[in-house]
């Protein structure tokens, strides 16, 4: 009755070190009996001895690629992420030796500027850990406060557990998380969810990764009112604001992306205008890029429905002009 | 005994099994899962085979991907309720289906005292059958109190 005849998966996945051990006992006995050296199989039962190994396994070099490819400049977060990718490889390394790996604390702070992207690298993040085989599932459950915080009292704790078990085995991203903390208001529910959240997040690391993003001057004020969230979280990334150059390449990408380019002269014309844009207030870097070319869309197809007579080749349609963006009204203000 | 031999009630799936351990409850909820079913958690301390509808620990978890966040209510649940029975069920929303798909019991008393078969004798020699536990003699929340 105690012994069941049928063996589970994911007990051995919860114990790492004894099927290792296991393993090296039954590896022992067959070389002791058929005095056979290591057969390419028993190095497979064994698991993986090299980063190479664990790499093609995991298929991680991808997404990393990807991650390189598609997300311009964000170097500082870039080298995190190898850190991180690097660390669980070892990991998983150390755990085929039957080492102790102890699993590391991922939970993760994002602060930075609007549009600097923390919402697609927490993403990414998810399809990473997933891929190293950190998180089981590797979705991520997207919420803001109203998600977690109740309306009245005996609201909130449920509403928060629920949030939390929709995360499991995955990652929970919490956007705009100072707004968790209402200092003002000393009887807010905000504290009880962040109350719920850091028991979670200490007791059940195995089963999810929090991503904390925010602005970063309200981030510290949230981290200095709440020093327990602060300890708790082992990464805090900083996203740098986009230079021009940078931009500009964002932005060819997003109009590669909806099958449009830059005609004679356009580029030069919206590098001039992100220059501009960038000192006016409420620059939210690449978010305002995606703004600036749907207003630049709309002025090419206004330009182009004006027209009627005339026949449209592909190349016509798919072209942003330069007048289209030198229309700006960033332009007419400085003119 | 006659009336119950295994000392054990025998409900919903797995009830004749050994108890299921915590890695085995994981498997079914995760099975379930990657079916597409909404897991809920009750509790009772009625064990009548005709008390159908138990107490609710929680709401019902839709949308969830992994069984980690059942298994976080059953805890819940069985730290509030560590002597009533507990069940998981599993509720397939598919139109046409709309119902309750698995069920099993995952937490029980630690003594089971069975059930007790009553006859009311009738009119012309007629007889009437009704079980009655004897757990229940109790008032409810204070059965298998030890």
């Amino acid at each position: 009755m105690a012994t069941p005849l049928y063996s589970i998966p994911s007990a051995n996945l919860a114990t790492p070190a004894t099927p290792a051990t296991h393993t090296n006992a039954t590896l022992a006995a067959s070389l002791v009996a058929a005095g056979a050296a290591l057969s390419h199989d028993d190095a497979v039962a064994q698991g993986p001895r090299s980063v190479g190994e664990v790499l093609s396994q995991s298929q991680v070099e991808a997404v990393m690629d990807e991650l390189d490819r598609d997300l311009v400049g964000l170097a500082p977060v870039k080298s995190r992420i190898r850190d991180i990718a690097a660390l669980l490889v070892i990991d998983k390394l150390r755990g085929a030796h039957g080492l102790h790996a102890q699993s590391p604390s991922l939970h993760m702070c994002f602060t930075g500027n609007p549009g600097t992207g923390k919402t697609t690298v927490a993403l990414r993040m998810a399809q990473i850990l997933h891929r190293l085989g950190y998180v089981r599932k590797g979705h991520v459950v997207s919420v803001t406060r109203d998600d977690l915080v109740g309306q009245y009292i005996g609201h909130t704790a449920p509403k928060t557990k629920e949030v939390l078990k929709k995360a499991m085995g995955g990652v929970l991203f919490i956007d705009e998380a100072y707004y968790l903390y209402r200092p003002e208001n000393e009887r807010d529910y905000g504290q009880e969810a962040i109350e719920i959240l850091l028991q979670v997040m200490e007791n059940q690391r195995d089963d999810l990764v929090v991503i904390l993003a925010g602005y970063a001057d309200r981030m510290d004020t949230f981290f200095q009112s709440n020093p327990g969230m602060s300890s708790r979280i082992a990464h805090h990334l900083d996203f740098p604001d986009y230079g021009v150059p940078e931009l500009l390449h964002i932005s060819e990408a997003m109009l590669g992306q909806s099958g449009y380019h830059f005609g004679h002269g356009a580029r030069e014309a919206f590098e001039q205008y992100l220059q501009r844009r960038q000192a006016q207030p409420h620059f939210a870097n690449a978010r305002s890029v995606r703004n600036a070319l749907d207003r630049a869309r709309l002025r090419q197809a206004s330009r182009l429905f004006a027209d009627r007579e005339r026949e449209w080749s592909a190349l016509e349609l798919s072209t942003i002009a330069e007048a289209d963006i030198r229309a700006s009204r960033v332009f007419a203000s400085a003119a | 005994m006659m009336t119950n031999p295994t000392g054990r009630m025998t409900q919903g799936q797995f009830s004749f099994l050994p108890d299921l351990t915590d890695d085995e409850i994981l498997m079914q909820v995760q099975y379930g899962l990657n079916k597409g079913y909404a897991w809920s958690v009750e509790y009772t301390d009625d064990p009548h085979p005709r008390n159908t509808y138990w107490d609710m620990h929680g709401h019902p978890m839709f949308d969830l991907a992994d069984a980690a966040g059942v298994m976080l209510e059953l805890k819940a649940c069985r730290q509030a309720f560590p002597r009533h029975y507990i069940r998981l069920m599993a509720f397939d929303s598919t139109r046409g289906v709309e119902s309750v798909v698995m069920s099993f019991i995952v937490n029980r008393p630690p003594h089971e005292p069975g059930f007790q078969l009553e006859r009311m004798e009738m009119d012309a020699r007629n007889v009437r059958y009704t079980t009655r536990s004897y757990a229940t003699h109790r008032p409810e929340g204070e059965r298998y109190a030890d």
